[in-house]
């Protein structure tokens, strides 16, 4: 049975990376189905870009088995390199020729032939809304602009695999949907992306599959509604103004969780619409009267909190502290 | 592909990308320039009378300093050049496009070999428009046979060549712009202390040594002898092993540098 590793694009098996005597990666496990959005989660120096950097064949790893495109990191990089885009988090364009200088300047490095270079590179400004800025020098380019300069260099030798390493870090919210707008695109056409990031709403948003990564370990991977059902289920939220109806109220609902600051009760429940009926049932038959109810169903920031040291989980194995 | 052809290929794009940058912004290249210009000036104008005394013995006129500095102020204005080599280098090393450049399946010397090529071609242009002052202010090498003239571009190239490689090690080395600019100086500082000015011979006798046997003094000799006709003796074979040896010592460092884990 050989079909599964082909199916791969990205394979790892053990990657371990350490700078000095500080662990970034600690053994991690990963596996990226071909054609489908991997998002890696993490907090801020968990070792997301390094793990970006090694399996682009930036940076090489201590040890682990990996393999991207079907072919072995250590023994055939140049062989990687072929199959792989990567738009790293700092933008990787030359800040000194212009947008136009630039895509010529990948065409050239992708060896496409002259007439071929400029069709692609015009192809990719039009697609990314830079044919205006195409002559001006790009240290002229905002943040956005960078950005789509940047992937659309990355996709000029038309890569099945990119690597995007917080792609929308520094963007404003209207970039930054149109990046989620792009990504989408990019694996309709059959590429796998595998991207970092530390928005979960990202990693909601786009990826097929997501991996949490804590302390240089994956705490926890799988689908967002599977790493969603990891964390305790959701509760409602009743909110008051009075205080006088606020200390009715929490005599009244013993079981639910009073948050005295906030004049507000915490009920436990699924969210479904029975459940919903019954708590509104009982409310009115307890006479409670709230100003605001709303109902929280667990979505990724729970599981993000619990997973990368936040709350307690009784269901996942924590290490002890030494 | 081959990989001479790779190589060739990628390298000549690396190479139109430098020099792209060279010509957007010449004001570093012509910085350079300005001081092996400033330093021909004030020695025949300002400090000639005086100089030329202490060459000819009391007997020569101006115009035989002038013969006497330019070769020397043409293999500063090569140390000067390359300054440029380790402050691009260096600038191009903390930029992310290096980054990009690392993670595709090009040869993987032509980034090195791109501002190499570059920074050559920069020191030929600059040693033309420094000798083309020069013969404005009476310089002539009328006496020299074209092989001479030959052997003399092909010295200068091959002295290019060997300080470019050594500027790169320095802007590989260094963490940023500012610190290769430093790093650099003793390229530009070399020639005072040779025998660019005066002959090593008028030096104290304990710093002789030094002055004749850094690399600026055998490859100003040579020169001065290919284009003026004076005696060139063991010089030669002294300029073109200090010029292998750099070459290799600064390709070394620099590749090794290059193939180093990014931090």
């Amino acid at each position: 049975m050989t079909t599964t590793s082909h199916s791969l694009a990205i394979e790892a098996k053990g990657l371990r990376k350490a700078y000095g005597d500080r662990t970034v990666l600690d053994g991690i496990d990963l596996a990226v189905p071909a054609g489908s959005i991997f998002a890696l989660l993490g907090p801020n120096g968990a070792g997301k870009t390094t793990a970006v950097k090694i399996l682009s064949t930036l940076v090489t790893a201590d040890a682990g088995e990996l393999r991207v495109g079907g072919h072995d990191l250590a023994s055939e990089p140049q062989a990687v390199r072929a199959s792989i885009g990567v738009t790293g988090q700092f933008s990787a364009v030359d800040g000194l020729i212009t947008g136009e200088e630039n895509m010529l300047l990948m065409a050239d490095l992708h060896h496409l032939s002259r007439s071929e270079g400029r069709r692609t590179a015009a192809e990719l400004l039009e697609r990314f809304d830079l044919v205006e800025a195409a002559s001006k020098p790009v240290s002229t380019y905002s943040g956005g602009m960078k950005r789509r300069l940047d992937i659309a260099m990355t996709l000029v030798g038309a890569p099945r695999i990119i690597f995007l390493d917080e792609p929308t870090t520094g963007l404003d919210p209207r970039s930054r949907h149109t990046m989620w707008g792009i990504i989408r695109e990019l694996v309709s056409g059959g590429v796998t992306v595998f991207l970092t990031t530390q928005y979960l709403e990202e990693a909601d948003e786009l990826a097929d599959r997501i991996a949490v990564l804590s302390n240089g370990r994956i705490a926890a991977e799988g689908s967002a509604e599977e790493l969603k059902r990891l964390v305790p289920g959701g509760h409602v939220r009743l909110r008051f103004t009075d205080p006088a109806a606020y200390q009715a109220a929490a005599a009244t609902l013993r079981e639910a969780t009073a948050d005295d600051e906030a004049l507000s009760l915490q009920i436990p429940s699924g969210g479904s619409q029975r459940e919903l009926r019954s708590i509104l049932d009982w409310l009115d038959s307890a006479g409670v009267e709230a100003d605001e109810l709303t109902v929280h169903t667990p979505d990724l920031d729970d599981v993000f909190f619990a997973l990368t040291g936040g709350t307690n989980l009784p269901d996942q194995t924590k290490e002890t502290v030494r | 592909m081959s990989t001479l052809s790779l190589a060739v290929r990628d390298s000549s794009t690396m190479l139109r990308r430098n020099l792209l940058h060279a010509r957007r912004y010449p004001s570093l290249t012509l910085n350079l320039l300005l001081t092996p210009i400033m330093l021909l000036l004030l020695f025949v104008y300002i400090f000639g009378d005086v100089m030329s005394a202490g060459i000819g013995g009391g007997s020569a006129d101006r115009s035989e300093y002038v013969a006497y500095i330019v070769p020397g102020i043409l293999m500063m204005t090569i140390g000067g050049t390359v300054i440029g080599a380790a402050v691009s280098v260096a600038t191009d090393m903390s930029e992310g496009i290096i980054a990009r450049f690392r993670t595709m399946a090009i040869h993987r010397g032509s980034v090195l070999i791109g501002h190499v090529v570059g920074s050559v071609l920069q020191c030929v242009a600059s040693v033309v428009v420094v000798g083309a002052v020069a013969v404005a202010i009476g310089f002539r090498s009328t006496g020299a046979t074209v092989l001479e003239w030959l052997a003399a571009f092909g010295l200068l190239v091959l002295f290019s060549l060997a300080l470019t490689w050594i500027a790169v090690g320095m802007g590989m080395a260094s963490p940023s712009a500012e610190a290769a600019g430093n790093s650099a100086q003793p390229l530009i500082l070399l020639p005072l202390i040779s025998s660019a000015f005066i002959p090593a011979g008028t030096m104290p006798g304990w710093f002789q040594p030094i002055a004749e046997y850094q690399p600026f003094t055998p490859a100003i000799e040579t020169l001065r002898g290919l284009l003026l006709g004076s005696a060139i003796g063991d010089n030669w074979w002294i300029a073109i092993l200090w010029c292998v040896g750099l070459t290799a010592l600064g390709y070394r460092w620099s590749t090794a540098s290059f193939n180093r884990d990014p931090k």
